[in-house]
């Protein structure tokens, strides 16, 4: 059944499908509701909600109920996810799952609370400490708030690690129609959890390894791991792409402007076609070569002053021309302004 | 004294070298507070179901020893690791063990939290007023005049502050259940620690609530003293600052509510409900035209409901459709906008910079939404005229006095109602028995349902009839 949901609503209805039975949270505009609507939805399905002190303690409560083997998640934005990214670190050391939502403000500092795409760094590239790699999810609709959310669990428990959904201010506000249905996901059994029985009594769940060969070991342990999602895991969709002679790419929000623009600028006779990245780690770096393989340029467009382009330009590595058309502070570049760039001066038909 | 529990493990399997000896210092508390808990743990029964946090400190490898589910924590997020562990597992025996650099210093927050909501966990606070791994910086614990790695000349209040008193801040709470501080320094002090540890856990077995054990620990290796000395030393300096005793001893200390009532997960998630009392949609597109429509005037005037309530009527006639809130500072200043699309096919952007519609509920959002509206585009403006001079460009204008009508109708906030009659009527581009569900659907108060039908009536008629005059 479709359901006019918010973006930071289905959030929450798709974890409950997943099967999530924890959410630990502090409050923070614009992540707010996804804690408010995990607080009215989790205990009613027995789960577990908690406003916790801080950040740092949401995070380390979402360590300890995977640690018992629970799926568990939480979510904030900009300034709650820094202070998150140490217990990160932790739970990607320890080999733990859990799903952390970003609903990307504007930043740096208090920044304001607008939408940005400005932790793309922070979580795509890592932002805690040690070599581990978050596995970043970007949905651009209400439904793939809840789908995404969905598949981050999965994935979260598949490769031992957490896993983020990276999104914004407005997918996280808006409303769109959600299609859901009431089949709960029941995760895989977890043997190697804590959970206070004789079967998991031997277990043992830490990051600390003194002796240098053993760490090397672990953290090569967990390197094989991210190769094999970045084999495994890319995901993208092309728009318009087959016969395209410029590119534009661009993830969450953005995204959606995009394939106005891009119909815009067909309407124009311009071979403009969209790749959309939908995992921003692992980066769908094949698809990209492909997809700008016939193009003579290529267009970034993000609300930062440059993150994703540098992976764009690391996957194209110099075969074509990318350019950044970058926004910051909580604006969004209108479909005419992408046009602006696109097309030659007076083509666009307004 | 105390025999070795079969809670340990006969050999430290998870230490890399000297595997059967732990890698406490000879003298230090740590072993024997270790001791205490395997024996309590191993006469409760609670072997098995006993789930222990190890903190970062000296005991940050408890886990070689404790035969029980291990976790180990990041500095000072015991109480945190340990609250979810205990309610993921509310059957199991969760012990947290910490130091006082993660207790008492960057675990502050962690462990007054999870004493104030009562967590029904141990926490065992080994306090021996020094940092032990690191090689003896000051804690928060360390007495006025103590010599430290970080406080060379003694600790200084003037500097940095006098020692913390755990036990006795968190005894200040309402919900834990039982607090105690105890030290390790003679036989006797240690039977008394035995006792509280093993009370402790019994509370927490017994689901009571919080409980928290202070023990006084002597460190003979950073203090640089023999261990005898260093238990004289715990007896002569640190007890006189951190008197012993039962600080809270009250049980239930919060009583059990059960919590909110349980549901299907279908019924939560809203996917049997038949749709609030709506009517079936009435065909496959087919009775609403595609349409982008910006609402915008001042907070409270109902604007954001507006544009849920067109993009609910999109939705239930079988078209694609999305809702966009304004964002950013104007949600602080007392004025909104939001963006409605609907649309026959897969949305793009939500964002619309030219409307087709535009609905201005005051002066201000007229003036500064009215020259983006699309050329030959509709403006609904909640006012008897325009303002003096202004000039809607290419647009046509329907001025529609809302606030008033609703205002005769008795209730100003249906303002939005009498538009979305209004537009229905101007536009055609919905069906009036689709917007009136939406309508009674989206007013949750019952009583108000007749008034905003009527003003939904008064807007079409009031369109209605000004078409006729024109
Ligand atoms: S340094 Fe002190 S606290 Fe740490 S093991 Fe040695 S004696 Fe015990």
């Amino acid at each position: 059944m479709r359901q006019l949901t918010k973006g930071n609503v289905a959030v929450v209805k798709g974890a409950l499908l997943a099967g999530c039975g924890a959410y630990y949270g502090y409050p923070i505009t614009p992540a707010s509701e996804i804690a408010e609507a995990a607080a009215l939805y989790l205990p009613q399905v027995g789960g577990v909600f908690l406003q916790a002190e801080s950040e740092v303690a949401a995070i380390n409560m979402v360590y300890g109920a995977a640690s018992a083997g629970v799926r568990a998640m939480t979510a904030s934005s900009g300034p709650g996810v820094s202070l998150m990214q140490e217990g990160m670190s932790y739970l990607a050391g320890a080999e733990l799952p859990c799903v952390v939502v970003d609903v990307v403000r504007g930043g740096p500092g208090l920044g304001n609370i607008a939408p940005e795409q400005s932790d793309y760094f922070a979580l795509v590239k890592g932002g805690g400490h040690g070599c581990y790699r978050n596995l970043v999810l970007a949905p651009a609709s209400a439904q793939e708030m809840a789908d995404l959310t969905r598949l981050a669990f999965d994935l979260a428990d598949r490769y031992r690690n957490p896993a983020v959904v990276l999104t914004d201010g407005f997918i996280g506000q808006m409303m769109e129609p959600v299609d859901l249905d009431a089949t709960v996901a029941v995760p895989e059994a977890k043997p190697w959890a804590v959970a206070g029985t004789a079967e998991t009594r031997k277990n043992l769940i830490s990051s600390i390894f003194l002796e240098p060969d053993l760490l090397e070991a672990h953290v090569r342990k967990l390197e094989a791991k991210y190769l094999e999602a970045e084999r495994l895991e890319a995901r993208h969709e092309v728009y318009r792409g087959e016969d395209a002679d410029t590119l534009v790419v661009g993830y969450g929000i953005v995204s959606r402007v995009l394939r106005s623009a891009v119909e815009q600028a067909r309407k124009a006779g311009a071979a403009v076609g969209l790749f959309r990245p939908i995992s921003l780690w692992p980066f769908p770096k094949e698809a990209l070569v492909a997809a700008a393989s016939r193009c003579r340029r290529v267009l970034v467009v993000e609300l930062s002053t440059g993150q994703m382009v540098e992976d764009v330009r690391l996957a194209l590595n110099g075969t074509v021309p990318v350019e950044l058309l970058g926004r910051v502070g909580g604006n969004v570049p209108s479909v005419e302004e992408i046009l602006d760039r696109l097309l030659p001066v007076g083509a666009a038909a307004r | 004294m105390l025999s070795k529990s079969d809670v340990f493990y006969d050999r430290y399997e998870r230490k890399a070298e000297l595997q059967h000896q732990t890698h406490y210092c000879p003298g230090c508390g740590h072993g024997i507070a270790h001791k205490l808990l395997a024996e309590a743990i191993h006469d409760l029964g609670a072997k098995d179901s006993t789930i222990f946090v190890s903190p970062v400190g000296c005991s940050v490898f408890a886990y070689y020893y404790f035969d029980v589910g291990n976790v180990q924590a990041a500095h000072g997020r015991t109480p945190a690791v340990a609250t979810a562990l205990k309610r993921s597992c509310p059957g199991s025996l969760v012990i947290g063990y910490q130091g006082d650099g993660d207790l008492a210093a960057i675990g502050t927050a962690e462990i007054l939290h999870a004493a104030n909501r009562g967590e029904a966990i141990s926490i065992f606070f080994v306090n021996n007023a020094i940092y032990g791994m690191t090689g003896g910086q000051m804690a928060p614990t360390t007495l006025v005049g103590q010599t430290s790695t970080t406080t060379p000349w003694g600790r200084r209040p003037a500097n940095e502050g006098y020692p913390i008193h755990v036990a006795e801040l968190l005894a200040t709470l309402e919900a834990p259940a039982y607090i105690e501080r105890v030290s390790l320094h003679d036989g006797k002090n240690i039977m008394k620690a035995r006792k509280a540890i093993r009370k402790a856990l019994d509370i927490q077995r017994a689901g009571a609530g919080f409980t928290f054990v202070e023990i006084l620990s002597p460190c003979p290796t950073i203090w640089k003293m023999t261990p005898v000395e260093a238990q004289r030393w715990v007896e002569e300096k640190l007890l006189p600052v951190f008197p012993l005793g039962i600080l809270r001893d009250r049980r239930p200390a919060i009583a059990a509510d059960g919590g909110p009532p349980r549901k299907p997960m279908a019924e939560v998630l809203g996917l049997t409900r038949d749709a609030a009392g709506a009517i079936p949609a009435s065909g496959a597109g087919a009775a609403v035209q595609p349409v982008t429509v910006k609402v915008a005037g001042f907070g409270g005037q109902g604007v954001l409901l507006l544009g849920q309530m067109l993009a609910e009527i999109g939705l239930r006639e079988g078209m694609e459709v999305s809702w966009l809130p304004s964002y950013g500072p104007e949600m602080r200043s007392g004025s909104a906008h939001c963006h409605v699309c609907i649309a026959g096919e897969r949305i793009g952007s939500p964002l619309i910079s030219n409307p087709d519609v535009l609905i201005a509920m005051n002066e201000l959002s007229l003036r500064k939404f009215a020259p983006h509206v699309r050329a030959g585009g509709l403006i609904l403006y909640n006012q008897d005229a325009l303002p003096a001079g202004f000039d809607a460009a290419a647009a046509r204008v329907v001025c529609v006095p809302a606030s008033r009508i609703a205002d005769d109708l008795g209730a100003a906030r249906a303002a939005n109602a009498v538009l979305l009659g209004a537009l229905q009527a101007e536009t055609a581009t919905f069906g009036a028995e689709v917007a009136l569900s939406v309508l009674v659907a989206a007013i949750r108060n019952p009583s108000l349902h007749e008034l905003n039908r009527k003003a939904f009536q008064a807007g079409r008629s009031f369109a209605a009839e000004r078409t006729a005059a024109a």
